[in-house]
């Protein structure tokens, strides 16, 4: 649980995109419930993990995000039938290209909580939090900001000789 | 330019107590595009909602977003306010800052700062929020009932007697469920089997409901007002115009030795059968398992002896549509059986009380059929195993119930008044023997419900014991009962000749298939969800679809008979109402850039992706894109993350509005 006297020099930024038939439900019977848990997490509320777009979670990293979390109906209990399978598949798939790309898998969880496991929406995200403030700040999206450049300015000898080509 | 309003609950001091509200409505204020910003105690009182409209009015508001609790409770409430006021409901948007920040956080600051960055995201989507019309749908005055039993029977007959058509679907071959299998009920003593069959005969002859038994739900499409329900009807083996009910081929069947589920497996049935006397539809089933004639091919002594010739031994199972507005789900409950852990069950089971083992260890049920006048003893109580009368009998309460290490941490509810209507029916019954119950706690709030318990000790002479019982092994003919009585603090021994069990309520099996079919939420036991524990206690999340009885939680037959009655008014105020409005969160196709790939129409699971030609004004085919039908669209957006160049769009929950949220933080 988490401690009001604790400090932290690092409060990471949590953003959850959440179904709003099974977790959305559940995070509120946590409030209902009064449980407590880490203040960072921001929550996204969508009709169904089908509508999630893999998008999103590069954007929310993008701005500066330090852990996503995605969270549905458990497999089976979809309030759309199937859309938690897709997004189960398609986010089977997507962190494959995020490991790829150079983000610790470890900053991105998975998660189903149905609308009467408010207990276990106050674990996964105190576990997420926990995780990642450990981890520190996401910083690979920030370098590769400034690595690369992001403004159109031309301003290598090849990038002018291939644009003088055209 | 967006004029938003934004509004601030203090909700009493729900929200205030730990969000510093006035901060938050300074430092929202400050945000580009808000025109107004204030807070209040109770926002969704009838002056906070005044308050809302007024502004909307005075300072020409173009967006509103409300911080309040969850848009699961209030949102309809502030929608209808703003729509009002002039506005479309649409551009009211909820930034839920109870459940998911002031209840959830102790720390002030932390909780401050959370509620300013939650609705700064609401702000930034209102602003991309556009305009919506709502969609009417016409609503199918048919209702579906699932589950026979008396929540089921009540609800069918309530919504019949308004006037609409009642399909009702029993999975047993005869309606009545648990309450034709009771003797008789607290805290009257009436009979069961006298209220009960009156109303199944009132459903069977009613001309407004259809009834399928021995008929099981296979899938359901559709929503609110308009469901397709397929409906599997079982073979039954008999042709239910022709049977008479004559029962001639229940008597001469020559398997005679089959247990009977109805009588808990200690009376005996044939394999053509019906499951008791009185059942409605008073047509046998054959178990084709047991059937000499499905088993070897021979025998056939039904289909010679049957006048009418209803014997159909190549009778197949068929698949029934029927389209419904409303579905009330009343699948009941059933007992947890110690003998056996369900595999996969978190449930574990109970060694130690021999059910199973020792066949005069026997569950509350089977205790019901020995008293009933028509169970397999005609209603005298005696041991299964060599049919003596007990003339001392050990209840034990809380057999499974209020035990967490066993995976139960409910109350069952109902154990406590039958076990002393037990111990009543017991000394009615046997009028020299002793009843001895081992209690945790005799919970009996109801009305006269105590005075029926105080009953069965100063009247009845039942003993009660406050302790659990440690141990229980066979001796000779009789069973050892040890425990402890906590109340003087001293082991008690007890022969008995016969103990009962006061089992746990569970849900029926297969009731989260169920729920998966139907698309409705369940709690870890599978006791179906409502809506609102206290606000909407027999409607599901899920619209349309309503919750009767014990498949909902531990119910005795009165509050199970409210909640119906309940449920069927909920179905009719739907019925009166020929069209009604639904959200109109449905996917939408931006023609020009669909290629027609339909990858859309392959995740969708509703159907809803049609394929739509565009032609020139010659005629001539330019492309096949695709088309939402927004009938049938639920609205899941699943087709709008799966479009590869985004060409589908779920109104409402659009990229643009996404994207400015997760730019707002």
């Amino acid at each position: 649980m988490h401690s009001e006297n604790q400090k932290h020099d690092f409060e990471p930024k949590i953003i959850a995109f959440v179904c709003t038939w099974c977790t959305y439900a559940g995070a509120d019977l946590a409030g209902t419930s009064r449980m407590q848990y880490p203040s960072n997490v921001r929550v996204l509320k969508f009709p169904c993990t089908g509508r999630i777009d893999p998008v999103f979670i590069l954007k929310a990293f993008q701005q500066g995000a330090d852990g996503v979390l995605v969270s549905g109906c458990h497999p089976g209990d979809c309030h759309y039938i199937a859309g938690n399978f897709h997004a189960r598949r398609r986010f089977a798939a997507f962190r494959k290209l995020l490991e790829f790309i150079g983000v610790d898998l470890g900053r991105l969880a998975f998660s189903w909580v149905s609308a009467a496991e408010g207990g276990k929406w106050v674990e996964v995200v105190t576990d997420l939090t926990e995780k990642v403030r450990a981890m520190g700040p996401m910083v690979e999206f920030k370098d590769l900001a400034l690595e690369e450049q992001w403004s159109g300015v031309i301003n290598t000898p090849e990038l002018q000789e291939a644009y003088d080509a055209i | 330019m967006s004029r938003i309003g934004v509004f601030i609950c203090h909700c009493g001091e729900n929200i205030s107590r730990t969000v510093d509200v006035e901060r938050v409505a300074e430092e929202v204020g400050r945000l580009p595009g808000v025109a107004f910003s204030t807070d209040y105690k109770y926002m969704c009182s009838d002056p906070g909602q005044t308050l809302v409209k007024k502004a909307i009015q005075e300072q020409k508001l173009s967006h509103v977003v409300v911080a309040a609790c969850s848009p699961r409770m209030h949102e309809k409430t502030f929608r209808k306010a703003v729509e009002a006021a002039g506005l479309n409901p649409f551009l009211c948007e909820m930034a839920n800052i109870r459940e998911h920040c002031s209840w959830v956080h102790e720390n002030r600051e932390e909780a401050t700062v959370k509620a300013i960055d939650i609705v700064g995201m609401m702000v930034e989507r209102v602003k991309k929020n556009r305009i919506l019309p709502t969609i009417t749908v016409p609503v199918t005055k048919r209702a579906l009932v699932i589950g026979g039993g008396i929540a089921g029977i009540q609800a069918a007959l309530d919504i019949a007697d308004c006037g609409h058509e009642v399909i009702l679907v029993e999975r047993e071959p005869s309606i009545g469920g648990h309450m034709a299998q009771l003797s008789e009920t607290f805290p009257t003593l009436d009979c069961s089997q006298c209220i009960m069959t009156p109303k199944m005969v009132d459903v069977a002859n009613h001309p407004k409901i259809k009834l399928y038994t021995y008929s099981e739900i296979e899938l359901v499409e559709g929503y609110i007002g308009n469901f397709q329900v397929t409906i599997k009807k079982k073979a039954r083996s008999v042709d239910e115009d022709k049977c008479t009910g004559c029962g001639v081929c229940m008597t001469k069947c020559p398997q005679k030795k089959i247990p009977n589920k109805f009588d808990q497996n200690i009376g005996m049935r044939t394999a053509i059968y019906v499951p008791f006397p009185q059942a409605v539809p008073n047509t046998p089933v054959i178990d084709r398992d047991n059937c000499t004639w499905f088993k070897t091919g021979k025998c056939g002594v039904c289909q010679k002896v049957c006048g009418p010739g209803a014997i159909d031994f190549e009778q197949q199972d068929t698949l029934i549509v029927e389209a419904v507005g409303a579905i009330v789900v009343s699948t009941g409950f059933d007992l947890y059986t110690i003998a056996e852990k369900p595999k996969g069950s978190p449930i574990k089971g109970y060694g130690e009380f021999g059910h199973g083992k020792i066949p005069d260890v026997i569950d509350g049920m089977t205790f019901e059929r020995l008293a009933s006048a028509s169970g397999p003893t005609g209603g005298k109580i005696l041991r299964p195993s060599d049919g003596k009368e007990p003339k001392q009998i050990v209840f034990i309460q809380c057999v499974g119930s209020r035990a967490r290490e066993k995976g139960i941490s409910y109350c069952s509810k109902v154990c406590c008044m039958y076990t002393a209507k037990h111990t009543m029916l017991y000394h009615h019954k046997v009028h020299d023997g002793q009843a001895y119950v081992f209690f945790m706690d005799a919970r009996t709030p109801g009305k006269s419900y105590d005075e029926f318990w105080r009953r069965s000790i100063e009247e009845e002479e039942a003993v009660y014991i406050r302790g659990m019982v440690s141990r229980l092994y066979q001796k000779g003919d009789k069973i050892v009962v040890m425990g402890n009585d906590i109340s003087v603090g001293v082991q008690v021994e007890i022969e008995a000749d016969m103990v009962v069990l006061a089992t746990a309520i569970q849900p029926q099996k297969g009731a989260d298939a169920l729920a998966q079919k139907l698309g409705i939420s369940y709690d870890k036991y599978h006791f179906y969800s409502e809506a609102h524990a206290k606000l909407r206690p027999v409607e599901c999340a899920t619209a349309g679809i309503y919750l009767a009885g014990a498949c909902q939680g531990p119910k005795d037959i009165p509050e199970t008979v409210s909640q119906a009655s309940a449920a069927a008014a909920k179905v009719m105020t739907l019925f009166s109402r020929d069209q009604m409005e639904r959200e109109p969160i449905v996917a939408r196709v931006r023609e020009a850039g669909c290629v027609g790939c339909f990858a859309c129409k392959k995740v969708c699971a509703y159907g809803a992706v049609e394929e739509k030609e565009i032609r020139d004004r010659q005629g001539n085919l330019i492309k096949i894109v695709a088309y939402v039908n927004p009938g049938v669209c639920a609205g899941c957006g699943t087709c709008q993350a799966t479009c590869p160049s985004k060409s589908v769009e779920l109104d409402g929950y659009t990229d643009e509005q996404i994207i400015a949220m997760i730019e707002a933080l």
